[in-house]
């Protein structure tokens, strides 16, 4: 049988939607393979316990804090809870000022207080570098005594040195002065690793006191003066291509800060100051949250405010540098806006209860449309279920790549979408019944229902997902998870109301079954009152004229119906 | 049953069985009124809206009993009381197994203070003790954003649905439709004296959606009919839009009943299983939407299209042509003066 254009459009929208299933799942199965996917969406916190931390991120004078600088927010709070060892922390912005964090399992009191702290730039001179790690090799077991006793005494001296005072009396007047190192803060330097419990608290350091710190890697450790200028006096930083007095570029990346009045006139003593000055005592260090982001030696005096950073970078390297340096040049505060903890008890028990819901709303759904539509209502429930394969793997698909994460919100937000993805396939079924009503044959009313139709769904889900895209990129918190479903569905009924449910009604339409319509198809045209019975015969819509009301004959007269008047053409051609 | 209800929908799709929507519009702008007076005046009534303590900012502690241990608030009142003298914690049952403590914001040394006198009380794990703190800020921050998110849907939505159907009036209507939708939710819900938390927040903003996507599935039907083409001579613009609601009305039936069932669902579990919580909020406040979303498209939304509508000097003139064809006198207000259509009701 040859079959008709419909009928291979329908084949084709078919095949197309195994095609992206199949495609999903395979990627899915290459990710579980390869890169740590999972076969499920991972669960947010409020279902699996943990500790969710909502933090308001603000300038320190009150101002709001811009996009980029909310990024660099971000990626302070991100180095603070890694370096606090919490695995598998979730941080993510949301909305222009707001910092979500999300930690498995419970918080310590530690952890909290490091995340709350402020974060600044300063500059520090630089006293004395160090390794980040622990160079003295434990002594080997074959040491002579002599070697045993010489350790033994170093240890001593270390010790006596530590007892000692830790400020020098009085205190030198210049945060350059070798003085600041007194032997007790030797000695503290030399016993101080990068991997150590006090790297955490280094960015609690008071800002008139010496500092011991690490470089971003962990690498170096270095011991720093007192903060000699706050890193508010940078109004820009930028990478860019260093040049050389004449004006020609030397072909390496700079970055180029430009500071303040304020800043251009410290900065010049400063450089004045460690011009010339021996190794590492030429050295400063620009300290963003307690971290040397850098510590560049002073080349010459920089009177006009304009320094630049050279020495080794990439396009790359120069560029982050230049973003830590202008977008964390203004102190920020974070204040804990909401803090919530979930016990992994109650999150599994709201996950069952809120799938139960969505199993028994299903089932609800699947009853009324078998009673509604007959066999037709089969199709909905396999279309229902095309749509939750399509968003199950999506969702994973999602979590994989853009570590989403499912919250109870977005739970209920799939369940509400059962009812609008419903509502596709009984505006298209409505439609059809329409045109069977109109006097079509069922195949072609399938094709003119499913025109108005797709109109009708294209419209509507059209504002729905403009409610869900608004919600998401405006709203904060658990809306946003809602919102995430929401619209994720109303895609997927899109697809699923296109590819699926009107291609397998274009077949079904072919079979015997729903041609003959049958008394059970849910498009038995006697049952829809149709005037079209079988080729070129109408008869008169007899239901008008059942009522022997005089009044009501008049009315039907009067409004005469779209299905009238077709018959009426009909008759007269 | 459904073979009556096929047969209702035949009736109806035809146009012999016709229930009067446009007509009858002043009844159902005065129970609107009514309605929307008593959403103001319920809450009111209770002494305005109770916001949870997301928006008042405050301590909460969630406390898990194995099943059948005795639940007795008095113990966490007692417990609290003995941290804190002057506070007035309030305790609330959730779920089977749980329970609720909220206070006002409580110090770091205070909320371990309480946790280890709820954790002693109640004897239970320090693991079954959960900790909330919410800042004042929060809720003043997400309300914020929930009303700018609001307005910029209520814009970009009218310019959409303008766009879409080529004319603002059925834009205005859907519009109109929704505020009444969300007023009398909100109203219904604080009536109900449920506190208003985010969950229940998301379940109003869902009735944006909602709202319109109902109105726009009848209102297209609307359109089809009252096209330059379809709109037969003998009918006037306020019967063409009658007919679409009427025409549409089996569906909108359906579709109400289909999205009723699962959020039925969830707000049983949510109510009854797990008591206080995100479901059943969520699920309260677009079960109150989806019916009253359902009401409104119908009884108010193509109504005042209609309305809007007929002051339109075109349309005027095709009610009289329409009127004067059928030998009727035309009427200041044809719709709403005409004999009633031959079955005003469906039973």
């Amino acid at each position: 049988m040859a079959s008709s254009p419909a009928v291979r459009r329908a084949r084709k929208s078919l095949i197309f939607l195994l095609i992206v299933i199949v495609g999903l799942t395979g990627l899915i199965a290459y990710g579980v393979e390869r890169s740590g996917a999972t076969w499920a969406p991972k669960l947010a916190l409020d279902l699996q316990g943990g500790t969710q931390i909502l933090l308001a991120a603000e300038q320190t004078d009150g101002k709001a804090i811009a996009g980029d600088q909310l990024q660099q927010a971000v990626s302070i709070i991100r180095q603070r809870v890694d370096a606090a060892g919490v695995s598998e922390a979730e941080i993510t912005t949301q909305g222009n000022q707001h910092i979500s964090v999300a930690i498995p399992g419970k918080a310590d009191e530690a952890t909290l207080q490091r995340i709350e702290a402020s974060a600044k730039l300063d500059f520090r001179p630089v006293l004395t570098i160090g390794m980040g790690v622990n160079m003295q090799q434990p002594l080997a077991d074959d040491a002579t005594a002599e070697e045993k006793k010489e350790r033994a005494a170093q240890e001593k001296a270390l010790e006596e040195a530590a007892a000692g005072p830790v400020d020098p009396d009085p205190l030198p007047k210049s945060a350059g002065d070798l003085a600041w190192a007194t032997p007790a803060l030797l000695a503290q330097f030399e016993a101080f690793t990068c991997a150590s419990e006090e790297a955490l608290d280094s960015r609690d350091a008071k800002a008139d006191r010496p500092l011991i710190t690490c470089d971003d890697s962990g690498t170096a450790k270095y011991l720093l003066g007192p903060v000699e200028l706050g890193g508010d006096v940078i109004t820009d930083a930028t990478a860019q291509m260093g040049t050389t007095q004449s004006g020609a570029t030397t072909g390496e990346w700079v970055v180029q800060i430009t500071m303040n009045k304020k800043g251009t006139a410290d900065f010049g003593k400063i450089s004045t100051r460690l011009f010339g000055a021996a190794e590492p005592q030429n050295q400063f260090a620009f300290v963003l949250d307690g971290n040397v982001l850098s510590a560049p030696a002073m080349q010459g005096q920089i009177l006009d405010g304009r320094p630049s950073i050279s020495g080794g970078f990439t396009q790359e390297s120069a560029q982050a540098l230049a973003d830590q340096l202008k977008f964390g040049a203004l102190p920020m505060d974070f204040t804990v806006q909401s803090q919530e903890d979930i016990s992994a008890t109650l999150g599994t028990s709201q996950l069952s209860a809120g799938l139960l819901a969505g199993l028994i709303g299903l089932l609800a759904v699947v009853v009324y449309s078998v009673f509604q539509y007959r066999a037709l209502g089969s199709l909905t429930i396999a279309s229902l279920v095309v749509a939750g394969v399509l968003t199950y793997l999506l969702l994973t698909f999602f979590s994989w790549r853009q570590g989403y994460r499912l919250s109870l919100a977005g739970v209920a937000g799939i369940i509400v979408a059962v009812g609008f993805t419903a509502d596709s396939f009984i505006v298209y079924f409505e439609r059809i019944r329409d045109a069977l009503r109109d006097g079509f044959s069922i195949e072609s009313a399938v094709e003119n229902g499913w025109k108005k139709a797709f109109r009708t769904v294209l419209a509507s889900d059209g504002v729905n997902f403009l409610a869900a895209a608004i919600l998401f990129i405006l709203a904060v918190g658990s809306v946003k998870g809602f919102a995430f479903t929401l619209g994720l569905t109303t895609l997927v009924d899109i697809l699923v109301v296109a590819l699926f449910t009107h291609p397998m009604m274009t077949l079904l339409a072919r079979t015997k079954f729903y041609r003959t319509g049958h008394k059970f198809s849910g498009l038995d045209p006697q049952a829809l009152g149709a005037v079209y019975r079988g080729r070129a015969a109408f008869r008169e819509p007899a239901k008008a004229d059942r009522k022997k009301n005089v009044k009501s004959a008049r009315e039907a007269e009067r409004r005469q119906t779209i299905a009238e008047r077709k018959a009426a053409a009909g008759k007269e051609s | 049953m459904a073979r009556s209800f096929a047969d209702f929908g035949n009736a109806l799709y035809t146009g012999e069985k016709s229930i009067n929507f446009i007509g009858k519009r002043r009844l159902w702008y005065a129970v609107s009124v009514v309605l929307i007076l008593l959403s103001i005046i319920g809450p009111l009534a209770r002494g305005g809206f109770t916001f949870g303590i997301e928006f008042t900012g405050g301590s909460q502690f969630q406390v898990h009993l194995t099943e059948g241990q005795d639940r007795d608030p008095a113990v966490a009142q007692k417990a609290v009381e003995s941290v804190l003298p002057q506070s007035a914690p309030r305790v609330t049952l959730v779920g089977p197994t749980d329970l609720r403590v909220q206070t006002e914001a409580l110090t770091d040394a205070d909320n371990r203070a309480v946790t280890a006198a709820l954790v002693e009380q109640y004897d239970v794990s320090a693991d079954e003790v959960t900790y909330s703190f919410i800042g004042p800020a929060w809720g003043q921050d997400i309300t914020k954003q929930a009303v700018i998110a609001l307005f910029v849907f209520l814009i970009f939505a009218a310019l959409v649905m303008a766009l879409y159907f080529r004319t603002w009036k059925m834009s205005l209507a859907a519009i109109i439709a929704l505020l009444h939708d969300l007023v009398i939710t909100a109203g219904i819900y604080g009536a109900s004296g449920f506190e208003i938390t985010p969950a229940a927040m998301i379940g109003f903003l869902t009735i944006l959606g909602y709202s319109l996507y109902d109105t726009v599935v009848v209102f297209d039907k609307i359109r089809e009919n009252t096209l330059p083409g379809q709109l037969s001579e003998r009918q006037t613009f306020g019967e063409a839009v009658n007919l679409g609601v009427n025409q549409t009305l089996v569906r909108s039936i359906n579709t109400s009943i289909v999205a009723l069932l699962p959020v039925g669902s969830i707000l049983f579990i949510g109510a009854f299983v797990l008591g206080a919580g995100t479901l059943r909020d969520i699920s309260l406040a677009l079960f109150i939407g989806i019916l009253v979303g359902a009401y409104s498209t119908i009884f108010i939304a193509s109504p005042v299209y209609a309305h809007l509508r007929e002051s339109d000097e075109d349309i005027k003139r095709h009610d009289a042509k329409a009127l004067k064809l059928r030998g009727e006198e035309p009427a200041a207000t044809a719709v709403a003066d005409e004999p009633a259509s031959p079955a005003t009701s469906a039973s």
